[in-house]
């Protein structure tokens, strides 16, 4: 899965800026993608492009449960979210509602990866391909329940009774 | 097996279960409001599409409903969701709805505990990441997206990684002037505002045997502010004395075993705590408050499910009493039931004589939604539970979250107060 790389180099990027509470009465989810990131890059709804990654540091999406949150960015177009590691709520809803891959990385990537590089994500490997600057890193493997949701496609198509 | 993990055992059919385990509960209560509710519907509305069934829930009775977050109706859009939300439950027969205008209603987490709708021992999933408020009843009560919700609704169960525990040992009564919530900030400070990622925070010791159902409340309230998967207390006869004075019948206790691990112990003396402030931009950014910056105030700001119980007002009241406010104060009840509690017992009187506004049970500006949201460069002082940028309003506005008793001695004098300085 190949795409380029929106940076927010911080920690902690809270649900509160991913969809300000304002919105949160919002349930239209086209009309929630325009205030994506409102909180902290009001740019970031016109820079952003269809198959677009986010990059950031620890414990992305932290805050609020809302679901909103992966809502907006997904609808926005952003496929998935790189970070060195994730509040749990965030994570769960990515994955079982099937808006986006949390993909938790190390420190060299996030070094390494910087605005705009073009990024192919390899789920079998588990390695992460910096096309631009030919450069590969690992990626942390989902855990085995996280892994059969995302291939089922969420929580409601998955089966654990076929396990 | 400690009291998470007995809880799970139970409630996934396994005799045992242990951290890192991947089970599928079954669920005994779950709770939506005003903004996961319109967001389950909207999920029910895309498996409608996929040829999922979504005629009936899988037990109605399980099920109640809060209208908190944008009530009274703030605007068009709001009040087109509470219609929603009124013909879902009114659809799948959903009689536990508290409705504002209506009699009892409030912020959901307070409704949890004021209306005694969760027992010891009880899975609960809320559509609300503080959910984990009630954990203080000595249930695993957690928050969920509305996917999960969803899921829960049609099911009657949902998965979870079985966490592992940290358990932070209180030493002793806390001293007068200090509240749960400072003690809550103070290891909030210490582990970060991920230093309970997918973890359970359980409180023990003196300190929180002394301490009472409330208090406890305020504690697992704000674990979701250190990440945790959920906040407990082990439950005990202040509980039961709590919940059965609520209209509740055989509350049985459970505990942990006497060889219940954890992966961690923290431990606190209480006789060394002091009043706290978390400063903008986060819950983790602790200060002592006779060392808190010297800024000048806009707001005070009471209320939501941390900061708006019965006891929070009484600390309020008792600062209150006599003395003016000298910037804006808003007090909002977080339950009609402590309203009328408030108003019976002169509460609400003393905050009129000092000049406070006094609103009505609403999340209101805790999540910057309406009723008091904050200007550009407004600074406030709130008992609620989290002051990221644009928390409470303004995305320049700034949130310093503290007890309530610091916040009315700091709307007495609208500088940060520690309340034992105050003349």
């Amino acid at each position: 899965m190949k795409g380029n790389i929106i940076k927010y180099a911080q920690d902690n990027i809270d649900t509160d800026v991913i969809i300000p509470g304002q919105y949160l009465k919002v349930h239209d989810y086209a009309e929630l993608a325009t205030h994506a990131m409102e909180g902290l890059d009001p740019d970031f709804h016109s820079k952003v492009k269809e198959g677009d990654f986010i990059l950031s540091g620890r414990n992305f999406g932290c805050g609020s449960s809302r679901e909103h949150a992966p809502i907006a960015l997904s609808h926005s177009g952003i496929k998935a979210v790189l970070a060195l590691s994730f509040a749990r709520i965030f994570y769960r809803n990515a994955v079982d509602g099937a808006f986006l891959l949390p993909i938790e990385i190390d420190q060299d990537a996030y070094d390494g990866i910087s605005e705009g590089d073009e990024i192919d994500i390899i789920l079998s490997t588990n390695e992460i391909k910096n096309i631009t600057k030919n450069q590969t890193y690992k990626m942390k493997p989902f855990s085995e329940i996280i892994g059969k949701i995302i291939a089922a496609g969420g929580l409601f198509k998955y089966k654990p009774d076929q396990d | 097996m400690n009291i998470v993990e007995k809880i799970l055992a139970r409630a996934s059919g396994k005799p045992q279960v242990s951290p890192d385990d991947v089970i599928f509960a079954n669920v005994d209560k779950v709770m939506l409001h005003d903004v996961s509710g319109p967001g389950v519907i909207k999920v029910f509305e895309k498996l409608k599409n996929q040829g999922i069934s979504v005629d009936k829930l899988w037990d109605p009775t399980k099920v109640w409903v809060a209208e908190d977050h944008f009530v009274p109706s703030a605007d068009k859009v709001s009040a087109e969701n509470i219609v929603k939300l009124s013909n879902f439950t009114k659809k799948y027969g959903i009689e536990k709805h508290f409705k504002y205008g209506m009699g009892q209603y409030g912020i959901c987490h307070t409704l949890s505990h004021e209306e005694a709708l969760v027992m010891p021992g009880d899975v609960y999933v809320g559509g609300d990441s503080h959910t984990n408020t009630t954990g203080a009843l000595g249930a695993f009560a957690c928050g969920l997206g509305h996917t999960d919700i969803a899921y829960v609704l049609l099911n009657g169960k949902i998965w979870f990684k079985v966490p592992e525990t940290y358990y932070f040992k209180i030493n002793g009564k806390l001293p007068d002037h200090v509240m749960a919530k400072d003690l809550i900030l103070k290891i909030i400070g210490d582990i970060g505002t991920d230093g309970g990622t997918y973890r359970t925070m359980q409180f023990g010791g003196s300190g929180v045997d002394e301490m009472s159902v409330q208090s406890r409340l305020t504690l697992c309230n704000m674990t979701t502010e250190a990440g945790a998967k959920n906040g407990i207390v082990e439950p005990d006869q202040k509980v039961i004395d709590y919940l059965t004075s609520r209209g509740a019948t055989n509350v049985n206790l459970v505990n942990g075993d006497d060889d219940a691990e954890y992966a961690k112990v923290f431990e606190y003396e209480s006789s060394e705590m002091e009043p706290l402030v978390a400063k903008p931009f986060s819950p983790d950014n602790i200060s002592v408050v006779r060392e808190a910056p010297s800024v000048e105030l806009d707001k005070s700001y009471i209320g939501s499910c941390t900061g708006a119980k019965y006891e929070d007002l009484v600390a309020v009241a008792k600062i209150l009493k006599g003395r003016k406010v000298k910037i804006r104060t808003e007090i909002l009840p977080a339950a009609i039931s402590i309203y009328q509690r408030a108003m019976e017992n002169g509460l609400l009187k003393i905050f009129l004589d000092a000049g406070a506004t006094i609103g009505p049970p609403t999340c209101g500006a805790c999540c910057g939604a309406h009723m008091g949201v904050l200007a550009k460069d407004e600074i406030c002082i709130s008992t609620t539970n989290r002051n990221f940028p644009g928390r409470m309003g303004h995305i320049e506005s700034q949130t310093y979250l503290s007890s309530p008793l610091v916040a009315a001695a700091s709307a007495v004098t609208g500088k940060i107060t520690d309340p034992r300085d105050l003349k």
